[in-house]
Parts: structure tokens; C-alpha cells; sequence
């Protein structure tokens, strides 16, 4: 996910998954617009405050060639300002108001958010509505310049300039070929980035920027009349764009290990193993989340205890299950000590899985990281706005599954993993399941690199 | 709220809407809090609760006055290191049962340790607390510090040092202080040690540091959530109302060191694409009596998205991704420091438009609307910030730790209201000299020493990545 302002607290939580205890209820109405605008609204009169969040079905992932970063790129765009609202005033009028906003895009859709004092409603409504309907003739070269600019810095800061930071565009690359949309990261490329037109920044938001192709969610401290009143006042009279349609690549299967070694600026060498597994709330992705918590959730996971813990050789462990719209994957990292090679520490991962996929985890293992789920889903209740608060919940399940209030069935499906399924899961999707293996190296130092095995 | 909208609505009329202007606002919500209860234990540890019952979920801190500022001078890293050190046995429990068992409960429990304080905190459901508060007490109360887990700790933490180093932020975080106050003072000195003091953390040490600052007379306990006062206490006490009292010596933080003339402190990375960006000196400490002036100038100089320092160097000339400031507000004067990481290229013209920024803050008077503007984002925003439990803690744990009354939000937003263009130019002037300034700059050396040169904004001095004097 990239964003459209830095906020560390986030970057921190993307590792974790979601929580709760009692039965999770997050009333809401939907209602669609004439122009095709899905609006959901959920009420809470706990603090003052509203979120307006809006989603837009258009990601990295559907990018075309030569303009990887794309979708970004445009989520910066539009701050820039709209027709009615001159450049610079979206973020001014807001923060008068007691407000703050970002926006996000992933590889499957963007998002854009406020949350401010509930009395701010309308104005959130109408800066929304202004850069939905009354964008384009705003749009100029300079605002694309610098923006592009700003966001090539974003690279800079998020991914050349931090140790590890370029292993992901090395991974995506690997496991998934040129013509799947998931073949580069969403940050795109410095060249893809410099080579992006004025036309292209038309076209763009005239496909995908539509009414018809957006969910709005309000949630706060607002009654679902008003909430419908405002929404069908402000973004009525947008006109319905064209019927948006995405790409769909047929399942990826890699035919063998990919082993591939970066050199980097880092005095310590980590290893990336990544897996196809399986999309978004698709049967086993719940079940994969709770086999990488047993396996690197904490400092009583698996790995943690035998690499960091035990044997001393690694300084961290990370593994996590990614499901997007198109398809999921897997990773697990490790990072070595110092005068540890990736090659011992891989052994030790290959055990490890080998070990689940055999025997399964104990039934103690799987409980520990549903009450860690289960609580991570109650305390994502105590907040309307930002990143992962109920109307972001709400916007996402939407997508995802249609359903709005999908938090205690979303949270049942990891209630329901048994022992058997992890270890099955295991089995299928990684210990007999072929990867990409990168090692990330110090420069001038490709002999710490996890080596292949000859071929016969 | 919603009838004031609704009004709004029929004034306006449903039909069509005018986008020609923003909307005219109703007046914004009230500020409600719920309040602070605190009572005291024999022993001396206060507590303090805040009850917020939406969602079953509690959030606990425990804040000790053991801090950096503890460290002995030769050895950095020590209170730190016992904060981590808490969670590596306690009583029965070994290193891997006290995680086993947290996130059993459903609890993320953490120790860590800032300049002031040290802070122990537990995020628990609300049916799992009494377990969790077990399992708190047993880290806090009863840690062990088997020889095991001191060695393991500190060879992870070596390698931590290691890492560190090659992330240019990191690197900035530790070089600038050490510069600005220099290894005399406790805020020059990194909070995770270096590689000389690793070494040092032993045992001993720990077990010391422990019994001298683990103390419940020198601890506030603050929870937040789904919990009466009542209950706490009675959880609380029974707990830790054994908790011995201790006889912690006040820390007396020794004055820091006068500014020197402007330079420019240079720390090579080669091959960098970006310049990491650290520009301040030592500022006042929380106490000040220009507290919320300082907040105004902050939010209008680099604490908000559209403060200038990020319209500057983002919003107009795309140097950056984001750029801002901040006064460390601490017992004891912390730093004020403005900060953005450059693409390599314009680390000259960055660093123009920084000095020209912060030389005008001083030089001329705020405009009215902007500062307006400041003033209600930081009033109006309020509210927000006492939405979840964590974050109610984070405010009110400020309270407790400041010796500030308990209705101290209750007059927040008056006192905000409160501050003029003067006050602001007046606090500007007196708080950031840019005549003074560390400029501590983490970049490529080959591809930016001649630009910052050329500047003429001052000397140019090299340092290695931990802010010391290059051999």
C-alpha cells in the first residue's frame, strides 16, 4: 500500500492482521444513487466526530504497460484541487475545520478519507464531490510535475533509500509474469513515473473516476437521514461514467524455484520466501493467516523461538498471508545475524514448515492466534476514521465481499480454522509448493545468498 | 449535530447545490471528556482511571520515572535495556511463556523506556484483564533477569545497533541530539547505547537499575476503557499494593550546553538518494509557560500538512515527500528540530528554503487566517484524539507524567484561543535561533558537499554515523 503522507503509526501495523469478543454489529444502510454511487452509512454518536471515505475500484492493477505508478501518481493528483476548489485549499479548508485526510492505493483499489468534527459533514461532502465530478479542467502540466515529483521522492524515502527497500519490486517480478497487473509494485517505476502525460491524467480519471465506480461510506456521529440527504446532494448530479472493466489473468502457477540475490546497502543479509496462495476471503486465506502467525506471529511463534530464540541467528522473523482481488501470496522473511549465512537460516525455515505441513501446529498454537485475531478485531471497533476504522471496515468489506457489515463473519472464518486445516494448508501451499527465494545481500557479498541446488 | 444539519439543508433548499463556495458550518461539537479519577495507593503508586465504555477493551500504562536520564553517563542503553529485559522472565514465567501467554490473551503487551520516563502498557479485551493484570504485575514486580536472556538481549541488540546503521533516518535520529547536547547530557546520548556501551549491560547493571527505579512511588498507573474506578483499585491493589516503596534519588538533569554559531555537520552515505535532513538546537522543556503559543507556532511553522515548512518543500517545489518540525517537549529542555529527507539533487535548495522559512517565522508577523486556521485545526481536532482508548491514554498519560491538573483539557482550547500573532512571533523569536542551528545532513558527500558550501550558511564539519568527531 502506498500513501499519499507518511504516517509511521500505520507502517508499524501492516504486519498485523485485524480483532473482538462478543458478537461484532456495525448497523449500516446502503442506498445507491440514479448515477450508480453506492453510499453506506453507520452511526455512532460516541464522539463527535464523522469519517467520509470513499473507495474507488482502481489500483495498480490496472495500469498498462510503461505507466506502472500510475494509479498513485493520480491519487496525488487529486489533492491538487477541482473546479471550485483552487489548488492548495482541499487540505486548508479541511485542517480549518479541525480535519485530516490521506488517501492510499493498493493494487486493487485507491482510498481517500476525512475525519473531522461532525459539524465539518458538508464541506467534507462537497471537497469529495467537487474532485469526483469537476476534476479535468483543473488538471494542468505543473500540478503533474510536481506531484510526480513529490512522488518520486516518495520512492526515494520509502524504497531506494531504506535497506530491503527494493526487495518487493524484485519479488513481484518473479512470481508474477509481464502480463499480470501484479508483475510491479504500486509505487511504479522512476521511468514509468517521468513518462506519465497530461492525457494520460485525463483519460485516467475520466474510466475510472465515476460515480458508478466508487463506494462512499459516512460513519460517525451523523443520523442516516441526513447523512442520505447530504450525499445525494452533493454527488447526484455527477453524471454516470463508462461501464469500468478490469483485467482478469488467468491463475499464476510458478513451474520452479525461483532463486534470485540482490546486492544492497546492508550490513546484514535477509531472505524472502514467497508463495501463490489465495485471494481475499477466498477458502484457506484466513486459514493462512493463522499458519504465519504460528509460524513468525510474535516472539512465541515457531521460527522466532528456533532462529532468534534457540540457535541465535537471525535478529527477526516476518511472515504474512497477502490477499488481493486477483490473487494472494505468501511471504517469510528472515534476517541474519552478523557472520550468519541466508543458507543456514533457510534451512531452518524449510524444517520448520516441513514440520506444520507433517505434524500440524498444536491446538494451544492455533487458539493463541485466534484470540490474537479476535482481539485485534475488537479494538479496530473503537474508531470511525483513518486507515482501518469502521467506515475504511465498511468501504473494504463492501468491495471485497458485497456485504458492509461483514466484521463477525469476517472474524468467524478464523474462529473456524481447526489444526488440520493449518497443517493441510501448510502441506499445499508451501512446504509442496514452489516459491520465489530472493536473498538481499551486502554489496560484493553474493556468497551469503541461499545458492540453488545444482541441477541434475 | 444532525439537527443543525438538517436546518442547514432546508435553508438551503434540496434541490440544487451551490459548489461556487464551501458550505456555511454549523458550530462545532462541544469538547466532552469523560474525567479522570485518580486515587493512591499506600505505597505511593497513583492511579488513575478514565472510563470509556463503547467498546470491551481496557488500556493500561505504567509510567516510572525511569527513564534515560537514569543512564549512568558511561553506559547509554541501560534503561532501555531493562525496560526490554522485563519481558524476558518474571517469576515462574521463562522469556517464551510471558509471550505465549500475552498473546493467548489476546493482549499486546509492551516495555520500553524514553528519555523521562519508562512506560510498561497492555492493551487487553476487556473479559481477558485480570489475567493480563497477572501477567503485568509478574513483569513488572518479579522479573528475573536470568544471565541467558541478559547475553541473548544484548547480542540481539548489538546487531540492532548494526542495522541501524544503515537506515539514514536512524542515522539522523541519533547524530542530531548528539551534536545539539553532546555526550554530557542525558538527551545527547542514544536511547538504545552504542557499541562500546553494549557491552557493558550486564546483570548487574539491570538488577540495579531495577531496584533503584522500579519503585511504586515514583509510578502512575492510568487505565482507560471499559473499567469503573472501583474495579481498578481493586485490581490494582491487589496486585501491586505489596509493591515496596523505594528510595530513587531525584535525577537532577545538568544544564545543556551553550548553542554554538551555525553549522553544517556532514555524514556520508554514499550512494544515497535522498539527503536526511536534521535542523534545530535545544528548545524549552514541557514546563514552559509558552507551552500553547509553542503549539500555534508549531502547527503553522511544520505540525500539520499544510504548515509551510511541507507547502514549501512538497507542495511547491516537490524536494520532498514531507517536511515538518517539532519542539520535543521534555522535563528538561528538549530539541526543536525541523526535518524533511531531500532528493539528493536539491539538498542546497532545500536547505534554503528551510532557513528562509524559519528566518520568517521570526521576521514577520502571521497572518490572520493562518493563524487562525492553526488554532482551530489543534482545537477542533481535540475531540478526535480521545476517540479510542490508546489514544485517550497518550493524551492523559501526559498529565500524570507532567504533574498537570486533571481538567487540564477542560481550559485547552481557551488557552489556544488565546494566543495572538504576537505570541507567536514573540516564542518564534525567542525559541528557534536560526543563528544557532545544527544543520545535521546524512547524504552522499560527493554529490552535495559543493552546493552546501557554495551557500556560504556556515562551516562545514564531517561526522560519522553516531555524530562524533571523525578520527
Amino acid at each position: 500500500m502506498t500513501l499519499r503522507t507518511l504516517c509511521p503509526a500505520l507502517v508499524l501495523l501492516l504486519s498485523c492482521a485485524p480483532l473482538a469478543a462478543q458478537s461484532l454489529r456495525v448497523p449500516y444502510e446502503t442506498f445507491t444513487l440514479p448515477n450508480g454511487l453506492q453510499v453506506i452509512v453507520h452511526e455512532d454518536h460516541s464522539v463527535p466526530v464523522v469519517s467520509v471515505n470513499i473507495w474507488y475500484h482502481v489500483g495498480s492493477g490496472d495500469e498498462r504497460a510503461g505507466r506502472t505508478g500510475f494509479a498513485h501518481l493520480f491519487e496525488h493528483i487529486m489533492f491538487m484541487g477541482s473546479q471550485h476548489v483552487p489548488t492548495g485549499e482541499f487540505d486548508k479548508l479541511l485542517e480549518a475545520a479541525g480535519g485530516d485526510n490521506n488517501g492510499s492505493t493498493t493494487e486493487d483499489r485507491t482510498n481517500y478519507f476525512e475525519d473531522a468534527p461532525a459539524n465539518a459533514l458538508p464541506l467534507m461532502l462537497w471537497l469529495d464531490s467537487d474532485r469526483m465530478g469537476f476534476l479535468v479542467p483543473e488538471i494542468t502540466a505543473e500540478k503533474v510535475d510536481l506531484q510526480r515529483g513529490v512522488v518520486q521522492n516518495e520512492r526515494r524515502q520509502s524504497y531506494e533509500n531504506r535497506p530491503y527497500g527494493l526487495a518487493d519490486e524484485n519479488i513481484l517480478k518473479r512470481l508474477y509474469p509481464p502480463s499480470h497487473p501484479y508483475n510491479w509494485p504500486v509505487i511504479g517505476s522512476m521511468t514509468d513515473l517521468s513518462a506519465a502525460t497530461l492525457e494520460d491524467v485525463r483519460n485516467f480519471f475520466r474510466t475510472y473516476y465515476t460515480p458508478n465506480n466508487a463506494t462512499l461510506t459516512i460513519a460517525g456521529d451523523v443520523t442516516a437521514r441526513d447523512a442520505r440527504q447530504l450525499a445525494q446532494r452533493y454527488f447526484g448530479d455527477i453524471p454516470r461514467g463508462p461501464t469500468v472493466t478490469r483485467p482478469t489473468p488467468p491463475p499464476v502457477v510458478l513451474p520452479g524455484d525461483v532463486y534470485a540475490t540482490l546486492e544492497d546497502r546492508v550490513q546484514t543479509p535477509r531472505v524472502y520466501n514467497a508463495w501463490h496462495t489465495q485471494k481475499a476471503f477466498a477458502p484457506d486465506d484466513a486459514g493462512l493467516d493463522v499458519l504465519a502467525n504460528v509460524l513468525a506471529g510474535g516472539r512465541s511463534s515457531r521460527l522466532y523461538r528456533r532462529l532468534v530464540y534457540e540457535l541465535q541467528v537471525a535478529s527477526d522473523v516476518v511472515a504474512f498471508q497477502d490477499g488481493s482481488r486477483l490473487d494472494g501470496k505468501f511471504e517469510l522473511w528472515v534476517t541474519a545475524r552478523p557472520g550468519h549465512a541466508l543458507g543456514e537460516l533457510q534451512r531452518v525455515v524449510d524444517e520448520e514448515v516441513r514440520k506444520v505441513a507433517d505434524a500440524g501446529p498444536t491446538l494451544r498454537e492455533v487458539q493463541r492466534a485466534q484470540n490474537t485475531f479476535e482481539a485485534q478485531f475488537l479494538s479496530r471497533m473503537e474508531r470511525v476514521g483513518s486507515f482501518g476504522g469502521k467506515a475504511d471496515q465498511l468501504g473494504f468489506y463492501a468491495y471485497f465481499v458485497g456485504t458492509p457489515d461483514y466484521f463477525q463473519r469476517d472474524l468467524d472464518r478464523y474462529l473456524k480454522v481447526t489444526p488440520a486445516d493449518v497443517q493441510r494448508i501448510a502441506r499445499d501451499y508451501l512446504a509442496n509448493a514452489h516459491r520465489v527465494i530472493l536473498s538481499v545481500v551486502p554489496q560484493g557479498k553474493p556468497e551469503l545468498a541461499v545458492q540453488a541446488p545444482v541441477q541434475p | 449535530m444532525s439537527g443543525v444539519v438538517l436546518a442547514l439543508l432546508l435553508v438551503q433548499g434540496v434541490g440544487g447545490v451551490d459548489r461556487t463556495k464551501p458550505p456555511t458550518l454549523a458550530p462545532p461539537p462541544a469538547l466532552k471528556l469523560p474525567p479522570v479519577r485518580t486515587t493512591t495507593l499506600p505505597n505511593g503508586l497513583e492511579l488513575a482511571v478514565v472510563e470509556i465504555h463503547k467498546v470491551p477493551v481496557v488500556d493500561i500504562s505504567l509510567v516510572l520515572d525511569a527513564g534515560a536520564v537514569r543512564d549512568p553517563a558511561n553506559l547509554p542503553g541501560l534503561a532501555t535495556f531493562t525496560a526490554t529485559m522485563l519481558q524476558q522472565g518474571a517469576g515462574r514465567r521463562s522469556a517464551l511463556d510471558i509471550a505465549d501467554e500475552a498473546a493467548f490473551l489476546g493482549a499486546q503487551l509492551s516495555s520500553a523506556a524514553g528519555f523521562d520516563v519508562a512506560t510498561v502498557s497492555l492493551h487487553v479485551p476487556k473479559r481477558r484483564l485480570a489475567a493480563a493484570l497477572d501477567l503485568l504485575s509478574d513483569v513488572v514486580l518479579h522479573p528475573t533477569f536470568p544471565d541467558s536472556e541478559v547475553t541473548r538481549q544484548r547480542e540481539l541488540r548489538r546487531t540492532q545497533l548494526i542495522q541501524q546503521r544503515d537506515e539514514p533516518t536512524q542515522v539522523a535520529s541519533v547524530a542530531f541530539p548528539a551534536i545539539v547536547y553532546g555526550a554530557a547530557h542525558p538527551y545527547g546520548r542514544p536511547l538504545a547505547g552504542n557499541d562500546s556501551s553494549v557491552t557493558g549491560l550486564s546483570r548487574e547493571r539491570v538488577v540495579a537499575f531495577y531496584a533503584s527505579f522500579y519503585r511504586p512511588n515514583i509510578a502512575r498507573l492510568l487505565m482507560v476503557g471499559d473499567v469503573t474506578l472501583d474495579e481498578a483499585r481493586q485490581l490494582v491493589t491487589a496486585r501491586f499494593g505489596a509493591w515496596a516503596r523505594g528510595d530513587a534519588p531525584a535525577t537532577a538533569v545538568g544544564a545543556a550546553p551553550q548553542p554554538s554559531p551555525r553549522t553544517i555537520y556532514l555524514i556520508d552515505k554514499p550512494g544515497a538518494a535522498q539527503s536526511v535532513m536534521r535542523i534545530g538546537h535545544v528548545g524549552p522543556p514541557r514546563g514552559t509557560p509558552d507551552y500553547f503559543a509553542l503549539q500555534v507556532l508549531n502547527t503553522i511553522l511544520g505540525g500539520a500538512f499544510t504548515s509551510r515548512l511541507n507547502q514549501n518543500l512538497r507542495e511547491t517545489h516537490g524536494y520532498t515527500y514531507g517536511a515538518g518540525s517539532q519542539f520535543a517537549l521534555r522535563r528538561a529542555g528538549g530539541p526543536f528540530v525541523a526535518q524533511a529527507s531531500v532528493v539528493t539533487a536539491k539538498t542546497d535548495s532545500a536547505l534554503i528554503e528551510f532557513l528562509k522559512e524559519l528566518r520568517r517565522i521570526r521576521d514577520e508577523a502571521v497572518p490572520a487566517a493562518e493563524l487562525e486556521k492553526a488554532k482551530q485545526y489543534i482545537n477542533l481536532g481535540l475531540p478526535g484524539d480521545f476517540e479510542t482508548t490508546a489514544g485517550a491514554a497518550f493524551r492523559f498519560r501526559d498529565l500524570l507524567v507532567y504533574g498537570l491538573p486533571l481538567d487540564y483539557f477542560s481550559g485547552y482550547a481557551d488557552r489556544i484561543n488565546a494566543v495572538t500573532a504576537a505570541d507567536v512571533q514573540r516564542v518564534a523569536q525567542r525559541y528557534i535561533d536560526p543563528d544557532r542551528f545544527d544543520i545535521v545532513i546524512v547524504g552522499d558527500r560527493g554529490q552535495i558537499e559543493a552546493g552546501l558550501k557554495a551557500l556560504n550558511e556556515g562551516p562545514i564539519v564531517y561526522r560519522d554515523l553516531w555524530g562524533q568527531v571523525l578520527p
